[in-house]
């Protein structure tokens, strides 16, 4: 390869890492959620209120790391309107989480109005030293910034929660059989409350991630969709970190493919090929779902039921 | 002091009419508070956004505009969700049915006769029902989740329409605008009120409504949809699988949003435009919810509904805030109806937790 080639290819290889990292982040903090038994289809709402939070938040000055913090909280704060519902109230979880996607599209364009057209200046890079000097792989890796660092060091670090601590076993227990966890004497409602906010913390920073880093600027229901197809990479991901992080990689190029087919001369209009990442999405459901006992083995066993601790 | 549930023997038949009405009261009171916190006066800021749009008759006519396409859309969605088939495209069914209309009003564009019109409003049935038969072929073969697919075929239908009115249907006289020519008189629908856009499809409202309540309390799918929405096993006891119901209710569902998109269209739009639908897809799975299911029910949840819509309006161009705000209101409602919903259920009551005692 020329060393124009070896430039491109780290270069799509680096957009790849980015259009992947949102995904990355709310798929694994969705996993986590489904893991301790509760279904929230409220991604994309959390999202939008992290992007615009964040966004807010950097462009009235206040730095890169309040921003993010927002950002995390906007989507706590979103999932804590959930939980009260989901688990305060016993409410049918699928149509919360409809309600906080519904609502999260329409009050962070509400509040999000004045924004819009207002320019910032993106997340700063962060090269590691060394790493990032490695041909192709550096740049690709190794010379982004902190977000996609965190989002690549959480599937080790959830891993490792999840199968091989003590609070980790527990969240599975609660979500493969509350009624057991409950009568070991476990909180089945305070584990799941932690686990629908840390999924709305991880949802919020997807957001962050698209409004400071991915394309910094704030347009309304600038996630398109991305909610949806992590709630579709856990199921492909069969509720394992390190395989939401393969899917959402893969998702990432399907997403780069489509931006370059163009400048390759491939003669598609953008409409048709911007199809892709969707289409994408319903393949691999399709593929994974059609082995329904695999899905039966992984899926927690709780999820989505009601918990009634009176039982 | 905690708050506690309590269990009730059997459903609530008084709470599940007094719980919309609660969440109706608690969506007007936060927007009140909303409207304070932007730095408006809450009475006169909520007359604005519920009262003057129906101070005439092209208010009214207006309303009864946008609540048809909720409310046929509605009524079919709730067919679903009773049989636990959750059937979130409908956005992208309206719109497939819109091109599908569009495509056969513009292919008769030369054509000229009564019988235009109903040909193109049955070719948008056709088109929304059969892409709804997607999500229902990968859930009945595959077992594909419905809720992802179909929604995923929402963005799908939105670039579908655009390649088309930016490419192949623009039209030529259009001075490059992304949109197509203009349907003739034949492919439109006749206008009821004078003066109004109000047109012949608001009859088909109650109509269709009508028909989903026959399906549903006098027909044998109807009784399927039900026990398999209680207890889907029971529903396999009973020697019927739930196949008949996920491919009937999701592409009924199709076909209706296929209806409201052809009617949209070819009534107050007159052209495919890019975007043909202020989130009618959406916003009727909350008329379905606030109408409880139920389609008389529905026909009232979507007239309220189609009231946030035409207040959005009449709030952005006097108060100045974003239009947005229809979408809040619509959000609210929602999340007060699953929160007092708990009321049909349960007793709620406050106790006193019984070992701490203390300023907790």
């Amino acid at each position: 390869m020329s060393e124009a080639e070896i430039a491109t290819l780290a270069a799509i290889l680096a957009a790849m890492v980015r259009a992947a990292t949102p995904l990355v982040f709310a798929a694994l903090g969705e996993l986590v959620t489904e893991r301790a038994g509760v279904l929230n289809l409220g991604i994309e709402g959390m999202m939008l209120m992290g992007a615009v939070a964040a966004f807010g938040t950097a462009h009235a000055g206040a730095g890169y790391a309040a921003a993010m913090a927002m950002g995390a909280g906007a989507g706590v704060a979103m999932s804590l309107l959930f939980a009260f519902l989901a688990l305060g109230l016993r409410a049918n979880q699928v149509a919360c989480g409809l309600a906080l996607s519904i609502f999260g599209v329409g009050l962070s364009a509400f509040v999000g109005k004045s924004l819009v057209g207002t320019p910032i200046e993106a997340l700063p890079a962060l090269p590691i030293p060394l790493l990032s000097e490695i041909p192709v792989v550096g740049r690709a890796l190794f010379s982004q910034d902190i977000l996609v660092y965190v989002s690549v060091l959480a599937v080790p670090a959830i891993s490792w929660f999840l199968f091989k601590t003590r609070p980790g076993l527990i969240l599975r227990a609660v979500g493969e059989n509350h009624d057991a966890a409950h009568d070991i004497g476990y909180s089945v409602l305070k584990v799941r409350v932690l686990a629908i906010m840390f999924g709305g913390a991880m949802a919020g920073l997807a957001g962050a991630y698209l409004s400071l880093a991915y394309t910094p600027m704030w347009v309304e229901n600038m996630s398109s969709g991305r909610g949806w197809i992590a709630l579709a990479l856990v199921v492909f991901a069969t509720w394992v970190p390190a395989r939401a992080l393969l899917g959402a990689y893969l998702f990432g190029g399907v997403t780069i493919l489509q931006l370059h087919a163009q400048n390759w001369g491939i003669p598609v209009s953008s409409q048709i090929l911007a199809m892709l990442p969707y289409l994408a999405t319903i393949i691999v459901l399709v593929l994974i779902s059609r082995d329904e006992t695999k899905i039966k083995l992984n899926a927690p066993a709780c999820l989505g039921k009601v918990f009634h601790s009176g039982r | 002091m905690a708050l506690h549930l309590e269990l009730r023997p059997e459903p609530s038949r008084a709470m599940l009419f007094v719980a919309p009405m609660l969440a109706i009261a608690l969506t007007v009171a936060t927007g009140g508070v909303l409207f304070a916190a932007l730095g408006f006066s809450p009475l006169p800021a909520l007359k604005v956004f519920f009262l003057s749009p129906l101070g005439d008759l092209y208010g009214i006519s207006e309303l009864l505009l946008k609540a048809t396409p909720l409310a046929i859309i509605a009524v079919a969605l709730a067919l679903g969700f009773r049989g636990n088939v959750w059937n979130i495209g409908a956005e992208g069914q309206l719109i497939m049915g819109a091109v599908a209309s569009g495509g056969v009003a513009l292919a008769l564009y030369d054509v000229s006769g009564y019988w235009v019109l109903p040909v193109v409003l049955l070719a948008g049935v056709a088109g929304g029902a059969l892409y709804a038969g997607i999500p229902a072929f990968l859930r009945i073969r595959f077992h594909a989740n419905e809720i992802l697919t179909s929604l995923m075929l929402n963005y799908v239908a939105t670039l579908f329409l655009a390649w088309l009115v930016h490419g192949p249907w623009r039209s030529p006289e259009g001075y490059n605008f992304p949109e197509s020519r203009m349907f003739t008189d034949s492919a439109l629908m006749p206008v009821l009120l004078e003066g109004t856009r109000l047109h012949v499809g608001a009859l088909l409202a109650p109509v269709v409504a009508l028909i989903a309540w026959v399906i549903l309390s006098r027909s044998f799918l109807g009784f399927q949809i039900k026990v398999i929405g209680m207890t889907p096993a029971a529903g396999s006891y009973a020697g019927f699988g739930p196949k008949r119901v996920i491919a009937f209710t999701l592409m009924f569902g199709g076909g209706m949003a296929g209806l409201a998109g052809a009617m949209e269209i070819c009534g107050p739009i007159g052209q495919l435009v890019p975007t043909v639908s202020p989130g009618y897809g959406y916003t009727a799975i909350i008329a379905a919810f606030l109408g409880r299911l139920h389609p008389f029910g529905i026909l009232l949840a979507a007239l309220l509904l189609a009231l946030t819509y035409i207040g959005g309006d009449a709030a952005q161009i006097s108060l100045g805030v974003p239009l947005a705000v229809t979408q809040v209101f619509q959000g609210m409602i929602l999340f007060f109806l699953l929160a007092c919903d708990v009321l049909i259920r349960y007793r709620v009551r406050l106790a006193a937790r019984p070992s701490l005692g203390g300023a907790a």
